[in-house]
């Protein structure tokens, strides 16, 4: 038979749970705590006064605006790659799923030469882009293109488990009773994957906003214009303003708090991570 | 439902718009100018910039914005070539700007001959920075090699600043060994066995000295010591001029076809060109780079003590010093085989 976990002497569970609460506090909660005291190391005024600088603000927008993008796209296409991969039998399914997988297994770095590549001046594209004056490389619409590529996995990842663990009846039922296709997405799959949905939102958004090796390699770092806040937190770093880079790097890291604070708030709420036993 | 299948294409269709940015024209008749840097010329543009702004309002009337990226000056040059639209370039290296005249063909291939003084309207050298009070007595290149000394430089495989670091100290040793290259390499071999870390960029090995505390004495740019002094605690650093060192010409250039399709080929040429004026040179002064008119330098001869000093010229040019020294198998390879433990 196997040995029940209980079965461990009381001393060992202590410095089991012990040696695993001073590995977090270490490596998790000392850095997040470093962040923020760095940010307010010469006071409150200096942190509010490099929040507001103008190249501060003009990458906070930046960053705003490469998420209100980049987010719905990864979410539509999500919601539409699991639908097909868990709800339809086809050819190549399997590696449909394994290509959604790629941008996970790839280097950001190498996603984001893959743009300069193809849309970078000596590139496919880059000819037929500069004949007809499209910025895409070391412009916004770059940034956008790696910024997806890079959270693509995110919302697909989260609710293919899910699609597939409903399995297809309650859209059967609800094609036998005449519904349409698009009606059985609105009040059939929908509402079954919503918090599965709101959870890969979450974290896909976390990771476009954070993102900085596939964003450097094709934003050009031309400040108030292509920098994004990551970018701008190494920027402020290596001008020697530390209270700079920390207060918007603290920025980040409440966005990571808030999306952690949401996400519990969701398994609480709903009792998620039940529903999530297939991931 | 039909409606919420038209919202989310007409969502698609807006995204698809906001895609398709238009080139960055100023309207209101200002235009607007992009300068690619390296990484240490920050402060010195900020101000370079609001002076120039001015001058130009008051000379044509038009207003001119910035926009600065800064990087390191190979990733900079390779960021032009792949189509970062600078109306004007103000690299490390001449060898960079030359990497764009030649893959991109954006800028004829003279470029270097279009301005004064090689096109470098400034210059600087490598000197040391060392700790408060110069603990370890460290007067000149030969102390670096000293039991018990560890010396901060990045490395010269991917740090244009290492290079210029790495030359110097070349230079050091063939002095002292009487011409000889094999005196020079068992120098330089002898030094880099005392770099406990080899950061990628200057920067970093600025941080790793000051921030880390980590070595006895940082070889430097003249223009990070000083700064580093200023903006890291004045008192905590002295800076040591060695015997010999080198003479970098960092390098400015109008990149004709960017500047050409904005139509900024005028200010961006008197942008480069107001660098050697003497409201310029002060201000590349001030910001611890050493100026080229002979007044100017006169006024801060304090600042810039006179060194003994080889250019790139003596080493063959950039193509063969990188060749001979930094590319793969050259001498910095053979050399370095990690810290000496």
């Amino acid at each position: 038979m196997t040995r029940a976990a209980s079965s461990e002497s009381p001393v060992a569970r202590r410095i089991l749970i012990g040696v695993g609460l001073l590995f977090l506090a270490l490596f998790l909660a000392l850095p997040l705590v470093v962040v923020f005291v760095q940010a307010f190391a010469k006071g409150w005024p200096m942190f509010v006064d490099a929040i507001g600088q103008p190249d501060a603000r003009a990458a906070i927008r930046l960053t705003l605006l490469v998420a209100a993008i980049s987010v719905p796209l990864n979410c539509v296409f999500g919601v539409v790659a699991s639908w097909a991969i868990t709800k339809f039998d086809f050819r190549g399914k399997s590696l449909l799923i394994s290509l959604i997988d790629l941008p996970f297994s790839v280097s950001p770095v190498v996603a984001g030469l893959i743009f300069v590549l193809m849309f970078g001046a000596q590139g496919w594209f880059g000819p037929w882009l500069i004949a007809h004056n499209w910025k895409v490389i070391f412009a916004v619409p770059g940034i956008v293109l790696a910024t997806v590529f890079v959270t693509f996995p995110f919302v697909a990842r989260e609710i293919i488990p899910l699609m597939a663990e409903q399995g297809r009846d309650d859209e059967e039922a609800a094609v036998s009773l005449g519904a349409s296709g698009w009606q059985t997405f609105w009040h059939v799959t929908l509402p079954n994957i919503r918090w599965g949905l709101l959870y890969g939102v979450l974290l896909c958004n976390a990771r476009a906003m954070g993102e900085f090796g596939a964003v450097s390699v094709v934003s050009g770092h031309i400040r108030g214009l292509t920098n994004t806040m990551p970018l701008h937190v190494e920027i402020l770093y290596n001008e020697y303003d530390f209270v700079g880079a920390f207060a918007v790097a603290s920025l980040l890291a409440s966005l990571a708090l808030v999306t952690l604070v949401l996400k519990s708030l969701l398994e609480w709420r709903f009792g998620y991570h039940q529903a999530r036993s297939a991931h | 439902m039909r409606l919420n299948r038209t919202h989310i294409g007409l969502a698609l269709a807006a995204i698809v718009a906001g895609c398709s940015s238009p080139s960055s024209t100023g309207k209101d008749g200002s235009v607007e100018l992009l300068n690619v840097s390296y990484d240490p010329t920050r402060e010195l543009y900020k101000a370079v910039n609001t002076a120039f702004a001015a001058k130009w309002k008051q000379d044509t009337g038009q207003t001119v914005r910035f926009n600065m990226s800064h990087g390191g000056s190979g990733k900079q040059s390779r960021a032009v070539i792949d189509g970062l639209g600078a109306d004007v370039v103000t690299l490390a290296l001449a060898y960079d700007v030359d990497a764009i005249a030649e893959r991109a063909k954006l800028l004829p291939a003279n470029w270097e001959t279009r301005l004064p003084d090689n096109s470098a309207p400034y210059t600087s050298t490598i000197v040391f920075l060392v700790r408060k009070g110069n603990p370890k007595q460290i007067r000149d290149w030969s102390d670096l090699v000293k039991p018990g000394v560890q010396v901060i430089t990045p490395n010269p495989k991917t740090s244009g600043g290492a290079r210029w670091n790495f030359l110097a100290a070349w230079a050091y040793g063939k002095k002292a060994g009487g011409g000889s290259d094999a005196a020079a390499q068992a120098y330089v071999s002898q030094l880099y066995g005392h770099v406990p870390v080899l950061d990628s960029g200057a920067r970093g090995a600025t941080t790793t000295f000051v921030e880390r505390g980590l070595g006895d004495v940082l070889i430097a740019w003249e223009n990070e010591a000083f700064l580093s002094e200023k903006e890291l605690g004045t008192g905590k650093f002295d800076i040591v001029v060695p015997s010999i060192s080198v003479l970098a010409e960092p390098s400015v250039a109008v990149v004709d076809a960017n500047a050409k399709a904005h139509g900024t080929e005028k200010v961006a040429e008197a942008y480069l060109r107001f660098l050697y004026t003497p409201e310029g040179q002060d201000i590349v002064a001030k910001n611890y780079y050493r100026p080229r008119d002979p007044a100017v330098l006169a006024r801060y001869a304090t600042l810039f003590p006179k060194i003994e000093m080889r250019t790139i010229r003596d080493f063959g040019g950039w193509k063969v010093a990188q060749a001979r020294f930094f590319a793969d198998g050259g001498v910095f390879d053979r050399i370095y085989s990690g810290p000496k433990r």
